[in-house]
């Protein structure tokens, strides 16, 4: 086509494309469309080059700049851990009764512990540290192994009934169903229901604390009262581990369950294990 | 008094004629307006001089809060999240006083144009001011209107690149200092002016002045009028806020036309002639390039540089002024009327003028309580309300509060004892710039007590805190209530006080315990 076309009505210069009697007008691109379209294909060949763009067998080009989004986390990490080094030292050389008594230190140790705690420790004591039957809860101020900071930080490093760890609390209830009557059992069991509450069956419990005194207070003490050396529980209080009343304490005098809880001083480190105890010590137990 | 065919014509058309009306993409058509002067002209400076004192000063202005908050009158310190304008302080929370001026902005700028037609524009938008500012560089260094056509079509040479170069290195200068000016109100303005001049400030500030020097440069010296016609939205809002009563700039055709050069030669030959002499002195002032005679557009920003072209004109040729002037649609139309001929359907400028030649009794001119209308004062009635509910918010709103938040995992503890505890954390604001001793206590549930974590102190009913000035102090409380006094839908009130200024806040709390029989 040598000779221009012009539509007659719009007056605009056509393709010479005609359907079904229809022109194709040549209405050209704006001209800052055009250029903004050339910029975009510049752009896109010198960001092909500069950074890591074609494909190739195993891998891809790396294009001029040498960037790596990993490479920029990884220093995002390292400058994330650099922020805190001074406080982990801290916290590494100092020992849990000190960070405690620091409150700038106390506050960086019971946040970090909290994430830890989120990660390693809420699958047993729940996520608000509540616990759940079995597994105790941290925020009361009831300690089967001792509430001071030091007692919360020993029972993190070295667990509860852990065979890992030599260091690690041990202690065993006898399975009284193999010691003592069932009449004796029922005894025992409805004055251990009477010290906190009421014993489904009161007439039982003067018998009972005979056969307390005599089996039961060398671990939980003559007043019921429990013993933290041995990790025996308080039984005159109003928390129970398992689960009160009368039927559940004798079942749980005939057979006993005992808890475990692995030593997290070889898996997470120390400094991991003082930042928990900080924090669980801080929800409202602590001694 | 001078002839009209001795007023000077100028050579120009109206960008947006619609005789040679184009695509929308068409090559821009270089707008050349030339040097205005007359009342609105005056005014306008003025406006400059005082919007453009406010934007580069505001941020050097002191004002002393005392040792513990910025001396800095205006500064919004995102950083710390205040914003301090001169005695008023504000926290994030309170940021609905700054949506609220905007809303009155808003409401404002409807009320404006709804009286005014787009005063905004014409006069205040920055786009307008800092266009007027770079135009008077460039009319300094290149000369008036002709001159400028005529350097503009010249051929490169060492006189045309020197002040093409002058031109454009002042514009870089005004828009530097523009962007420069915007840093100021975000931190410290000397400490901030000292870091930046020597490499120290931060990355952001230098990144924020290079876009609104960019911005100020591209906008006010090379885009000018294409961002009013193309890039900014009002044009196409501002057709709802005016009405026929609003004032806007007006070409009065019933006394200009039909317009003419040879005016007393017509008028021998028994044609009837309007005021307009065709002189085009109102399409060589316009920034916007148009040409008011055409009627309201959209380009037009009512700057009403041509009413002071088309008044000097007037006063020349022995006419009133008022050719072309603020009216309203209102006025217009009646005049219309007046000088239409019923006959012939065309503007006789005779009906519009008595005997003696002056304007007949008929004509409608603008009365100032035409402002008064139902809209305008909805407008203003809606505008006062939000200024005075906000006034009033402000005047009567707390520099102490407490802000609780109850634990919600788990709820409640149940302790050795049988006795319940819940935990609360409790935050203090305290809004002023001064450290402050606060009483926290409790009112109600009188048999709980509560204990203060990392506070060594035997478990009460009240605690002593120091808050720090400005800031918001957090702590932990755990509230205890014994067994014999548990039972559901519990709540009491921590409240707070500064003993030296008796100002309080409180917080109702429930107090959550297992459910019955658990």
């Amino acid at each position: 086509m040598s000779e221009k076309q012009i539509d007659e009505l719009s007056g605009v210069e056509t393709t010479g494309h005609e359907w079904d009697g229809i022109q194709e007008l040549n209405n050209p691109m704006p001209r800052w469309w055009l250029w903004t379209f050339y910029a975009t294909i510049v752009w896109a060949v010198a960001y092909s080059i500069a950074y890591p763009a074609w494909p190739m067998i195993s891998t891809a080009t790396t294009g001029l700049l040498g960037y790596s989004s990993r490479v920029d986390v990884k220093n995002e990490l390292a400058a994330a851990e650099e922020a805190k080094s001074a406080y982990v030292e801290a916290v590494s050389a100092k020992s849990v009764g000190d960070i405690l008594a620091d409150p700038e230190l106390r506050q960086f140790a019971t946040a970090a512990g909290s994430a830890a705690f989120k990660v390693n420790c809420i699958q047993c004591h729940g996520s608000g540290a509540q616990g759940s039957p079995g597994f105790p809860n941290l925020n009361d101020d009831e300690w089967l192994w001792g509430g001071n900071i030091d007692q919360i930080y020993q029972t993190i490093a070295h667990g509860v009934r852990f065979a890992g760890d030599e260091e690690t609390h041990v202690s065993e209830m006898p399975a009284f169903a193999e010691v003592l009557e069932p009449q004796q059992i029922n005894e025992v069991a409805a004055y251990v229901a009477s010290l906190e509450g009421q014993a489904d069956t009161p007439d039982l419990v003067p018998a009972g604390a005979q056969v307390f005194a005599d089996n039961c207070a060398a671990c939980h003490g003559e007043d019921a009262k429990g013993n933290k050396e041995m990790g025996a529980p308080d039984l005159t209080d109003a928390i129970a581990l398992y689960a009160s009343g009368q039927a559940a304490i004798a079942q749980q005098v005939r057979h006993p369950k005992h808890g475990a809880m692995p030593a997290w001083g070889e898996r997470l480190g120390d400094v991991k294990v003082k930042e928990l105890a900080i924090f669980v010590h801080s929800l409202g137990g602590g001694e | 008094m001078l002839d009209e065919t001795e007023v000077e014509r100028l050579e120009v058309e109206a960008v947006n004629s619609a005789k040679t009306r184009q695509p929308l993409y068409s090559a821009r058509k270089k707008v050349f307006p030339k040097r205005a002067s007359g009342r609105f002209r005056q005014f306008k400076w003025l406006i400059m001089l005082i919007t453009l004192g406010i934007y580069y000063l505001t941020p050097w202005i002191r004002w002393d809060r005392g040792p513990y908050a910025p001396d800095q009158a205006v500064l919004l310190d995102i950083a710390n999240r205040r914003f301090y304008f001169f005695a008023i302080e504000i926290w994030p929370q309170e940021f609905f006083y700054v949506a609220g001026l905007l809303v009155m902005a808003g409401i404002g700028l409807f009320l404006v144009t709804s009286t005014v037609g787009r005063a905004w524009c014409g006069y205040t938008c920055p786009q307008t001011v800092w266009v007027d500012l770079f135009l008077v560089v460039e009319r300094g260094i290149e000369g008036d209107r002709n001159a400028r056509i005529k350097l503009d079509a010249a051929p490169m040479s060492a006189a045309k690149l020197a002040k093409r170069t002058l031109k454009h290195a002042i514009w870089l200068v005004i828009a530097v200092a523009t962007g420069g000016a915007w840093i100021f109100y975000f931190a410290d303005a000397p400490r901030l002016l000292g870091d930046f001049v020597t490499g120290q400030a931060a990355p952001v500030a230098y990144m924020t002045v290079a876009i609104l020097t960019a911005t100020t440069y591209v906008f006010g010296g090379l885009m000018r009028e294409q961002v009013c016609t193309y890039m900014c939205p009002w044009p196409r809002i501002q057709a709802a806020m005016l009405d026929e009563n609003s004032l806007t700039v007006t070409y009065n055709d019933w006394r200009g036309e039909p317009r003419s050069r040879h005016a007393k030669k017509a008028a021998a030959e028994g044609l009837s002639v309007g005021d307009c002499v065709d002189c085009n002195a109102c399409v060589a002032v316009c920034p916007m390039g148009i040409d008011i005679r055409d009627g309201q557009q959209l380009e037009c920003i009512t700057c009403a540089l041509c009413i002071d072209a088309c008044d000097s004109v007037m006063d020349k040729i022995g006419k009133e002024r008022g050719l072309i002037s603020y009216a309203t649609l209102a006025d217009y139309q009646s005049n219309m009327a007046i000088a239409t001929d019923p006959v012939t359907a065309t503007i006789d400028p005779k009906r519009v003028r008595n005997s003696e030649g002056r304007l007949n009794a008929a004509i409608a001119h603008f009365r100032l309580g035409r402002i008064f209308r139902l809209r305008t004062l909805i407008y203003a009635g809606a505008w006062s309300l939000i200024g005075v509910a906000l006034l009033i918010a402000l005047l009567s709103r707390d520099r102490l509060e407490v802000n609780v938040l109850q634990d919600r995992n788990p709820q409640f503890v149940r302790l050795a004892d049988g006795s319940i505890r819940n935990g609360y954390t409790v935050k203090l604001l305290n809004m002023v710039p001064e450290p402050r001793t606060i009483v926290l206590r409790m009112e109600g549930l009188p048999e709980a007590m509560m204990t203060v974590v990392g506070m060594d102190l035997p478990e009460g009913r009240s605690v002593t805190v120091e808050a720090e000035p400005d800031r918001l102090k957090t702590i932990r409380v755990y509230v205890r209530l014994p067994r014999e006094s548990l039972a559901e839908g519990q709540s009491f009130k921590f409240i707070v006080e500064d003993k030296a200024s008796s100002e309080a806040d409180s917080y109702v709390a429930n107090f959550n315990v297992p459910e019955a029989g658990k």
